[in-house]
């Protein structure tokens, strides 16, 4: 087998067994695993148009939900009778966003850039206030609802229980997967990437940027549609939220922070933001709050977002050059942590109280017991993460400078 | 493929009302090498921009094998059988050396909007890719990123990518600018070597280069073109001597 | 009838004031640093909570004037420590960054403030009508919005033609690097610019805070919307996006005021629908009810027919 094949077989066998790993197998854990897959198609969709193609979208969740509305439109009709199989009702989901794809994107790609970004802000916002005035297609407030149970049985499942849908959510990360990589080995891709590049030069060797990029929009969308389809699915029911300008942030915030430029850096960023969510609102009602500062903290000090940060530890360890770098990351660790939890503190309090009045001034942060409404956890947790904020910016120069002996920057000219 | 005859007729540019080309005729032959040199300011680059399709002339008529190019889109021209370099490097940074030549291949080999094939799996594209490679001497460099290339590795690129596509007419603008002399005369070589049979027109300020590769030389100052002939005949043309001596006593 | 057009016409002309002080800030960032700014309408949100807690501390009339100032301050910070080391990315970082930046104001406002609208209440002593016709009152404070507004263009006007930053800003507005080569400290100006812009935000925050309800929601409201008209106007034009903001204020006010749909449109001309036609729907949609999306329509129409806005350079 192929070395190609070899890591597709080993890709395929883990997300296999993920759902039957110790901890992994509860009911919880299944549902977020698969919530994972789909954002991950999502993700993928959005690389092909952001880190491939250079065409930066604030509207894809366009895309996203025409093909969840499409695909449980289909499943009602499966329901009513329709002999379709479960699995392939997403397909519907596909051919929404594909459609949808070639109708904005003919209009979209006229221009790049920043006028690009701006059409697919007016789209959405266009296709998220239009899903409110046409309840026939959008279901109104309570949005469309479906049974992913009333259909075909295929070898004898129902498709009733999460662990099923996950598989189906599986099987077409993989193929999707599949299908984005092969599209980035074809002409068209390689030319997206050159499009992305310089799409001048691009025109003096024959090609209309223009076309490049409708091709890449209608592809990314389509798959967008696809993960779209999943979703109706996953949770038999789709509303207005599934096009909405929140939907098109979330994906792209998943996108950058899991790392622009390489292909997993989508599916580590849908996983990583996935969790987060899911995890971190429950702990804090400020999660959005730091969602937003991490995403800034990536776009100052780490463009390359998550996967960028994991390729370039993994260069320096396989060169044993990691040594300097992890001492001088030891001085700078704690400072970084202080300044965190200092910070925390401070905005944990305040949400406390503008935020849930109702619930008191008295908390547990970090394990200690405080009252919000006296002045000492805000002077306290200021001078901490003060402390911590200077302490940090002494260790910093260090930092750099051992990363710079670990491997010399090749400036990347052009 | 472009047998590579080109010419230009009152070719006029101005932007707004500051003129730049002021009406440029010119016959080039088709395997001929022509430079075009001039003082700066004269309006070289911006030639270069209105044959290859960057700009649209504000008059005139550029015929490409009897062809009107004029006002034509860059691409449209390029598929014409008109490939160009840059003077300011201009290659796809974050693609590798074999990839950016690779991509100019595309279209010249007919795959066009292939979007189900393995560009991998292309022979034709891909030995004409590594061969190419050879010929501009970056073939051990075939995996970098095209972005960390050295000046004179990324001038060379530059050149690959405009020759690798086999167009008929090419034009090369100041490809030896930034080298120093050793670099220079590789440079020179390799141009030599791959314009064999086919139309060269180069923008240059070096004149040790254009003695050495020039056929016909054409001198351009504010935008009119003051003489045309061999070398030798520009070297002691009057009209060029004073366009020259008269703006390095103003500069 | 005669009295809804009227006021709607005036109440559209504030409102068009308002987008045109929004999407003018907005354009001066974008001609002379090329960074479109998501966080724009942010500033606007900010200077709307900034005048309600000023006004709280220290009266109306001061925090009408420091609100705006305080906003400004935030938009310098904000540049010259954050958006300044992500110039050299690239304007894809730049709009990622402000993208950011809108989040966190938008949750740092809720952390002040709450998640609920806030009492951004008149003072009862602007609160009186200004003139009374055919019965329906017309604020004396929507009057004085206005002023304001046409107070702060005149000044702007006169300082980017009369002082010698405004000159500079002009030129640097089609020749950054050039004004750079000439000695002009290009970094500083982006900071005041970046400020004067997010100053005017703020005060058109100020202003929308009356008429508009202050709650956390506001930017993430108002914000397609100042782009669109920027797009309409054309990318980098500030005529443009004069005639943008009035055409779409207007429009957009007159809209809600009608109570019509196509429906009504068919049957006043006797065209027949059929009970089961598909697009009945659509065509039973009120005029009012599809105002929000009139302006993304025109965003639409205007890309179609002509890409480069109203008043755009074509190599935009």
């Amino acid at each position: 087998m192929s070395r190609a094949g070899r890591r597709l077989a080993v890709c395929a066998a883990l997300l296999a067994a993920l759902p039957w790993v110790p901890g992994l197998d509860g009911g919880f854990a299944r549902s977020l695993l698969t919530q994972m897959g789909i954002a991950a198609i999502f993700a993928i969709s959005y690389n092909l148009l952001l880190g491939q193609t250079g065409l930066l979208s604030f509207g894809h969740a366009v895309y996203f939900g025409l093909g969840g509305y499409a695909a449980i439109h289909l499943l009602r009709a499966v329901n009513a009778g329709l002999p379709l199989p479960l699995p392939l009702v997403p397909l519907a989901g596909l051919a929404a966003g594909l459609v949808a794809g070639i109708a904005i994107g003919a209009v979209a790609t006229r221009r790049a850039g920043t006028i690009f970004a701006l059409i697919t802000l007016g789209v959405g916002e266009l296709v998220h206030a239009a899903s409110l005035m046409l309840p026939a297609f959008f279901g109104g407030e309570e949005g469309v609802t479906a049974s992913r149970t009333r259909a075909p049985h295929l070898f004898g499942l129902d498709f009733g229980s999460q662990v099923q849908v996950y598989y189906v959510v599986a099987f077409w990360l993989v193929a999707a997967a599949l299908a984005a990589l092969a599209f980035m080995r074809t002409p068209v891709g390689r030319m997206c990437n050159a499009v992305r590049d310089n799409p001048e030069r691009a025109e003096f060797i024959g090609y209309n940027p223009q076309r490049i990029r409708f091709i890449a929009c209608s592809v990314a969308a389509a798959l967008a549609g696809l993960a779209g389809g999943l979703h109706a699915i996953n949770y038999e029911i789709v509303t207005s939220e599934a096009v909405g300008a929140a939907r098109s942030g979330e994906v792209l915030l998943m996108v950058y922070i899991g790392g622009v430029h390489h292909f997993a850096g989508a599916i580590l960023g849908a996983v990583a933001i996935t969790w987060l969510q899911v995890s971190l609102s429950d702990y804090t009602s400020a999660w959005l709050l730091y969602l937003g500062l991490f995403f800034m903290a990536i776009i100052l000090y780490a463009p390359g977002g998550l996967a960028g940060i994991l390729a370039r530890h993994a260069a320096i360890v396989r060169a044993r050059a990691a040594g300097p770098v992890m001492l001088a990351y030891a001085f700078a660790l704690p400072a970084a942590l202080l300044m965190i939890a200092g910070s925390a503190t401070l905005i944990e309090i305040a949400y406390r109280l503008s935020t849930r009045p109702e619930a008191g001034a008295r908390m547990r942060l970090f394990w200690i017991p405080m009252n919000a409404a006296t002045p000492w956890p805000w002077i306290g947790a200021a001078l901490v993460a003060l402390a911590g904020y200077l302490l940090l910016k002494r260790a910093a120069p260090r930092v750099r400078a051992a990363w710079d002996l670990a491997s010399p920057a090749e400036a990347v000219r052009g | 493929m472009a047998e590579g005859a080109l010419r230009l007729r009152g070719v006029h540019k101005s932007f707004g009302a500051t003129a730049i080309i002021r009406g440029v005729s010119l016959d080039v032959a088709a395997g001929e090498r022509h430079a075009i040199i001039g003082p700066n300011g004269a309006g070289k680059s911006t030639l270069f921009n209105l044959v290859s399709g960057r700009l649209a002339p504000t008059r005139g008529s550029i015929l490409l094998d009897g062809a009107e190019i004029a006002g034509k889109r860059a691409y449209e021209v390029s598929r014409l059988g008109l490939a160009r370099s840059f003077q300011v490097t201009n290659i796809f940074p974050r693609m590798s050396v074999f990839e950016n030549i690779r991509a100019s291949l595309f279209w010249p080999l007919g795959h066009r909007y292939d979007f189900w094939r393995d560009a991998a799996r292309l022979a034709d594209v891909n030995e004409r890719a590594a061969h190419t490679l050879e010929r501009i001497g970056l073939a051990d460099r075939r995996d970098a990123m095209a972005g960390v290339l050295t000046y004179a590795e990324q001038r060379a690129l530059e050149i690959g990518i405009a020759i690798a596509g086999g167009a008929g007419v090419i034009l090369l603008d100041e490809p030896t600018a930034g080298m120093s002399r050793a670099e220079t005369e590789k440079a020179v070589e390799l141009i030599r070597e791959v314009t064999r049979g086919r139309t060269l027109v180069m923008v240059e300020h070096d004149m040790g280069v254009v003695f050495g590769l020039a056929d016909r030389v054409s001198v351009l100052v504010y935008g009119e073109i003051v003489a045309t002939g061999t070398p030798a005949n520009i070297r002691v043309n009057e009209a060029v001597q004073s366009a020259y001596l008269g703006s390095a006593a103003h500069a | 009838m005669l009295e809804i057009a009227a006021f709607s016409l005036l109440n559209g002309v504030v409102y068009g004031l308002m987008l045109f002080m929004l999407s003018s800030g907005l354009t001066l960032i974008f001609s002379l640093m090329g960074v479109l700014n998501f966080a724009h309408a942010s500033f606007f949100m900010l200077g709307a909570y900034f005048s309600f807690q000023l006004g709280r501390w220290i009266g109306f009339w001061p925090a009408l004037v420091l609100a705006p100032l305080a906003c400004a301050v935030v938009g310098a910070l904000v540049e010259r420590f954050g958006l300044r080391r992500v110039h050299g990315q690239g304007h894809v970082a730049e709009i990622l960054f402000t993208f950011g930046l809108s989040y966190v104001i938008g949750e740092l406002v809720i952390m002040a403030w709450g998640r609920g609208p806030i009492e951004n209440r008149v003072p009862a002593a602007i609160d009186f009508p200004l003139f009374t016709l055919m019965g329906t009152n017309y604020p004396f404070y929507k009057a004085m919005m206005m002023a304001i507004s046409v107070g702060m263009f005149a000044f702007l006007w006169v300082a980017f033609r009369r002082t010698r930053v405004g000159l500079v800003i002009q030129a640097a507005l089609t020749h950054p690097r050039m004004v750079g080569a000439l000695g002009h400290d290009v970094p500083r100006l982006f900071v005041l610019v970046f400020a004067v812009g997010s100053g005017l935000a703020g005060l058109a925050g100020v202003i929308g805070g009356f008429a508009l309800l202050t709650e956390p929601n506001m930017a993430v409201a108002l914000g397609p919307i100042v782009f669109v008209v920027v797009v309409v106007g054309g990318l980098g034009s500030i005529p443009g996006a004069f005639i943008a903001s009035m055409a779409i204020g207007i429009v957009q006010t007159f809209a809600v005021a009608l109570d019509y749909s196509l429906a009504d449109a068919f049957r006043a001309a006797g065209i027949a629908v059929a009970p089961g036609s598909a697009l009945r729907e659509l065509y039973a949609i009120k005029i009012a009810q599809a105002a929000p999306i009139i302006p993304y329509f025109l965003l639409v129409l205007m890309l179609i027919v002509r890409p480069r806005g109203i008043m755009g350079t074509r190599d935009q």
